[in-house]
């Protein structure tokens, strides 16, 4: 039984073709990655299975229930957390304005505390940041904001969009290392989309290869790692 | 000397009025990058609630009691809450995914269709109408300074109302919304911010501001007709870009200036038929100097 199911998804911007029917299943407790090149679609897979884009075929089921027609705030609701490209922190807000519009939904309080004391103590940074306008943190302290931030909805459900883009090194392995132990600790299923294949399919479970719109490949990470094909086109030779 | 202060105090009065209006601009802007031209047409139907509720209220509570000119006051924003609303969900939202130019002239066609219609004779008329005095206007004399009360009205409840809006979008659950939304629309629907309910929702906290712009406007000028809005809206509009546009202090930073420019010129020997025109030169050499307007801060483009 998978979590996700995402099955023969078209998707267009205008009249060019993004995705050419992808089909794709993660099961719970899984970290799976989406690899692929620039333009190759991973991020437009992301906002359409969490509602930004909508499809022009193809369906999206979410723990048994179809979401390819629902808007952005419904599939929230269901427990599927996306922290975007680009972070998209709300730099006008404070740290804490941020992570209290990650648990937007939330009316229960004390469980709201309880995620924001997990969020803290998984980055220690951001509450030593709290009460900082979001849009003066570095670009890997935004990074862990988004993360915190859609932690805070509680999301069974986590997708990442590129989280080591324009991150100092040090940080990248901090946050990737953060993304396994949320997986391990909290059990919340993971789909990262990277452009660092090394990176994403050490984390990863199994992984998935886009090239322009299409899944070529999917298998095991160690397996992937191993193809001389994702090694010559994602893994530097 | 008593003579500025005098031209000051009436200024700030007249200021505070487009202040209201202006932050009913800035706030759409925010969440929508667009401007609302039927704004100040809320601000003339607020007058006009106003107008038709006072005898209806005064058969309740006395004529000129506090508590009646508060009845009135908070049904009118009620009103125009709803009026605000209405037009968003009738009016705009249909377009919300076309090319901004079609909403913005959608705006003017709203304005002008609220502005013609009430100009009928089944509605309001075009002549216009003495508003009731909701509150006994007492003068008073301080110094040298002639005051009436209904002026210390206008000011006390104008900060009154700006406080009250501060809190709401700087405390509240739904004010942080809003400026998620305002920031970053997709990054608020992926917090689970239903984005419809917060423009509505923006649309009729402005619009009630307006309202009580109206009824303040009507209580301070005493005539009321359905063209009222146009040059209000337009200079409280143009305050709202002063104070840098989407920037609420500065909406009501900008009402302030120009309601105070304008009375100032206005008070001037020979110069009081040119009130309007010297307040408005006066802004635009504010944009020369601050183009991203007084409180706003230059736009980088996103690219």
């Amino acid at each position: 039984m998978s979590l996700l199911e995402v099955r023969d998804l078209h998707v267009n911007y205008g009249a060019i073709n993004v995705l050419h029917g992808i089909s794709l299943r993660v099961a719970p407790k899984e970290v799976v990655t989406l690899i692929g090149g620039n333009g190759a679609g991973k991020t437009t897979t992301l906002r359409t299975l969490s509602g930004l884009v909508r499809a022009r075929s193809g369906t999206v089921v979410f723990d048994g229930k179809p979401i390819d027609s629902l808007p952005p705030h419904e599939i929230v609701r269901l427990g599927l957390g996306h922290v975007p490209e680009g972070r998209m922190v709300f730099a006008n807000l404070t740290v804490h304005e941020n992570l209290q519009m990650g648990a937007y939904l939330q009316r229960d309080r004390a469980a709201i505390a309880r995620e924001l004391e997990y969020v803290f103590t998984l980055f220690p940074r951001l509450k030593e940041r709290h009460r900082q306008i979001a849009g003066t943190l570095s670009g890997g302290e935004q990074q862990m904001l988004a993360i915190g931030r859609a932690l805070m909805g509680q999301p069974r459900f986590l997708m990442l969009d590129e989280p080591s883009l324009g991150i100092a090194p040090l940080l990248v392995k901090t946050i990737f290392a953060k993304i396994s132990e949320i997986n391990r600790e909290r059990g919340i299923t993971v789909l990262l989309v990277e452009q660092n294949a090394n990176l994403a399919l050490e984390v990863a479970h199994r992984g998935y290869v886009l090239e322009t719109g299409r899944i070529t490949l999917e298998d095991a990470s160690p397996a992937l790692r191993a193809n001389p094909q994702v090694r010559s086109a994602y893994l530097g030779g | 000397m008593s003579e500025f202060l005098q031209q000051l105090l009436n200024g700030l009065s007249l200021g505070a009025i487009y202040a209201l209006i202006a932050l009913g601009y800035t706030m759409v802007y925010g969440v929508l990058r667009f401007i609302n031209f039927a704004h100040g047409d809320v601000f003339m139907l607020g007058a006009f609630a106003g107008y038709f509720l006072a005898p209806k209220v005064a058969q309740v509570f006395p004529p000129g009691s506090i508590a009646g000119a508060l009845v009135v006051l908070v049904t009118v924003m009620a009103i125009c809450a709803g009026i605000g609303a209405s037009i968003e969900y009738l009016a705009y939202r249909p377009l919300r995914r076309r090319p901004k130019l079609t909403v913005l002239i959608t705006a003017i066609g709203v304005s002008l269709f609220i502005e013609f219609t009430c100009q009928h004779r089944l509605v309001f008329g075009a002549s216009p109408r003495t508003f009731p005095e909701l509150l006994a206007n007492k003068t008073l004399h301080l110094g040298g300074l002639t005051l009436n009360t209904n002026q210390l009205v206008v000011i006390a409840l104008t900060a009154l109302l700006l406080g009250g809006l501060s809190f709401v979008v700087q405390r509240t659950k739904v004010g942080t919304a809003m400026r998620a939304v305002a920031f970053n629309e997709q990054a608020a629907a992926l917090m689970g911010v239903n984005i419809n309910r917060i423009i509505t929702f923006t649309f009729a906290l402005g619009s009630a501001l307006a309202g009580a712009g109206g009824i303040l406007f009507a209580m301070t000028y005493t005539k009321i007709e359905p063209l009222m809005g146009v040059q209000t809206g337009l200079k409280a509009f143009v305050a709202a870009v002063v104070g840098g546009i989407g920037n609420l202090p500065g909406a009501a930073l900008g009402g302030l200036v120009l309601g105070v420019v304008e009375t100032l010129a206005g008070g001037v020997q020979g110069l009081s038929n040119y009130r309007d025109g010297i307040a408005f030169a006066a802004l635009i050499l504010i944009l020369l100097f601050r183009p991203a307007g007084l409180l706003g801060r230059a736009q980088i483009e996103k690219v």
